[in-house]
């Protein structure tokens, strides 16, 4: 069934780049939008805009009934979901399915499978794909006994968990005790299920997630790996591909991977497999999957040519893949730098309010996936990504000079910026030798907090 | 007298130097709100809800409080030119994005009419979302205007469904 309409659950850059795949494939779009972002830029180009519902994301795009409701009554023959929100809750892909509107996501049950940490872990171990040493635990004893056997230093994750949330170190056994009871209470309040479970912390990972595409009949294409070991406190801020310097034998083995998880569960839609790479064993471990259209997903567009948006909405159809393995080429490499509203000279605190002006880099090879233009506002009640930027060149070393030029050549005025902190990331020789580990941040921000004062002054 | 661009610039030059934080300044049917720090300036006239994040950065050619919100940022018209509303007009608002019902089952008689006379707990309509009936109240006493809403059309969240002129 070809897709006419399509209602877009989300806001911000996500919402103006699936218009933009939308136009192009004669699809019209109706933006389901809160009070707060009603005259925003994804609120001009749609070509309607309905109000579902105040600021808050708990009483607007939250609400899965709100949101299938109006799908209905706008005779929008697809959601689109975007990233977080309601993208990874199968109780909108179920209510979907029901309804006869079609999710452009996977199904209920696959959301449900990756969604839940511990079935997903035993998922990866199903398919032969190795996972970091760790398990379940339901009592402090219990905990105990097995932390034991894994060593510390070692991680409690929340099973409802994920992207960095729901997650706490312990560094010495005596301490395990209270962090468990903590980790559980956090788990229950934040996502209503306060199971934990321990893993191995890897103190030096790499952080590797491969693009994957499914029929959702269990045909399966990967798209290559995207680097996302820029992170300060599990939340990516560079992300680029190819990862550098991996060999091809672990490359490789990446990619097979994760194509065999997805291979197992029919795996519908465009997802990422993430993998914590181990620079010294040369291994690698099972992460999560993110049953989604990710962030960081324009890097792939750069080096592929594909338009993951259009695909994830040709599967949705019914279309099957376009696509087969020997059809995705690499060609380049592209790097994206996210811009926040954050201050890095004051410990990366949000600065939402209104953009006076802002000028966005225009050069060549530059890609810029936006809602932000001279007037717009960053709501307070959202995340910060403002704006991406994306360099792709023939070489990592030719991306890196296209995208710190591109940083020089953005000016945003009115609010804060974490643009400072790229220009010193990407200047840091560390950076630019590439294939460093995910405590790079730290280590950068140990030797350049002057750098970085100097780079927002300056 | 009303106030201009430069009446505005000088009175931020003057709470600027000032130990305080807030002004609030009415004259003339006109309401001019300052805060220090935060861009939450605010410039309206009465009855109008502050629009809470717009900020007078450039009052242009202002001579009234209207035009020194109208900068170049994009609002909506409504926000800017805040036609003054009648304050004996109560507007019922949508609480939710649902499908308006006027009756409380197909076939049964409407719950009110243009004339109908109403109290704050008055049942006005039925918003339903996903099968999920929310009874929408008149939130005051009155008499019914207008009803704006089709029965079984969408209903935005916030849109006026009715106009209730206020008991005396």
């Amino acid at each position: 069934m070809a897709l006419r309409r399509i209602l877009i659950a989300n806001r911000g850059e996500i919402a103006v780049r699936i218009i933009r795949t939308c136009r192009k494939l004669n699809i019209e779009t109706v933006l389901a939008a809160s009070t707060a972002d009603l005259d925003s830029v994804p609120a001009k180009l749609a070509d309607r805009t309905i109000c579902i519902g105040p600021a808050r994301p708990g009483d607007s795009y939250l609400k899965v009934d709100t949101i299938v409701h109006a799908a209905l009554a706008t005779q929008s023959d697809a959601i689109h979901p975007g990233y977080g929100f309601l993208s990874e809750r199968a109780a909108l892909a179920s209510l979907c399915e029901a309804q006869g509107v079609v999710f452009i996501g996977p199904t209920a049950a696959q959301i449900e499978a990756v969604g839940d940490k511990l079935r997903a872990r035993l998922e990866a171990q199903a398919a032969g794909v190795p996972v970091v040493p760790g398990c379940a635990v339901s009592t402090i004893d219990e905990a105990m006994t097995a932390a034991r056997d894994i060593g510390a230093p070692l991680l409690v994750k929340a099973v409802g968990g994920g992207g960095g949330r729901g997650l706490k170190r312990v560094d010495r056994l005596e301490e395990l005790p209270s962090i468990m009871e903590l980790a559980a209470a956090e788990a229950g309040a934040a996502f209503g299920d306060a199971r934990v479970y321990l893993e191995r912390f890897i103190a030096s990972g790499r952080h590797v997630e491969v693009q994957i595409l499914g029929d959702g009949k269990g045909r399966v294409i990967h798209l290559g790996e995207r680097d996302c070991s820029v992170q300060r406190r599990y939340q990516k801020l560079v992300e680029e591909t190819p990862a550098a310097g991996l060999s091809k034998s672990l490359r490789d083995a990446l990619h097979s991977a994760a194509v065999r998880f997805c291979e197992r569960l029919l795996y519908r839609g465009a997802g990422t497999v993430e993998f914590l790479v181990d620079r010294e064993r040369e291994s690698f471990h099972f992460l999560e999957m993110n049953a989604r259209i990710q962030v960081e997903h324009p890097v792939t567009e750069a080096v592929t040519g594909v338009d993951l948006i259009a695909e994830q909405i040709a599967i949705a159809a019914g279309a099957g893949l376009s696509l087969s393995q020997s059809d995705i080429q690499v060609r380049g490499c592209a790097i994206e730098c996210r811009v926040n509203a954050e201050d890095p000279t004051s410990d990366f605190r949000p600065s939402p309010g209104r953009v006076h002006e802002v000028t966005w880099p225009c050069e060549e090879g530059i890609r810029v996936d936006t809602y932000i233009a001279s007037g717009s506002r960053v709501p307070p009640f959202y995340d910060s990504l403002m704006a991406k930027i994306i360099a792709h060149a023939p070489d990592r070393a030719a991306a890196v000079t296209r995208l710190r030029q591109a940083i020089s050549s953005t000016r945003v005025a009115g609010i804060h910026t974490n643009l400072p902190f790229h220009a010193v990331a990407l200047a840091d020789p560390e950076f630019q030798a590439g294939g460093f580990d995910t405590g790079f941040v730290t280590r950068l921000l140990e030797r350049s907090p002057l750098t970085m004062e100097r780079a927002r002054n300056g | 007298m009303s106030l201009t661009a430069a009446d505005v610039a000088e009175i931020m030059r003057l709470v600027e130097q000032s130990n305080f934080d807030e002004l609030t300044l009415e004259m003339d049917g006109i309401k001019l709100c300052l805060r220090r720090g935060t861009p939450a300036a605010v410039v309206g006239l009465p009855g109008e809800a502050s629009p809470g994040a717009s900020g007078v950065s450039a009052p242009g050619t202002g001579h009234t409080a209207a035009a020194a919100t109208a900068s170049s940022l994009p609002q909506p018209a409504a926000n800017t030119v805040a036609a003054p509303a009648d304050p004996n007009v109560y507007e019922v608002a949508s609480p939710l994005l649902g499908t308006f019902y006027r009756a409380p089952k197909p076939g049964a008689s409407p719950f009110v009419e243009v004339g109908s006379q109403v109290e704050e707990g008055t049942v006005v309509a039925i918003i339903e979302v996903m099968k999920l009936m929310n009874t929408v109240r008149a939130g005051v006493r009155g008499t019914v205007t207008e009803i704006l809403v089709a029965d079984g059309a969408l209903a935005e969240y916030g849109e006026t469904l009715l106009r209730v002129r206020k008991a005396g």
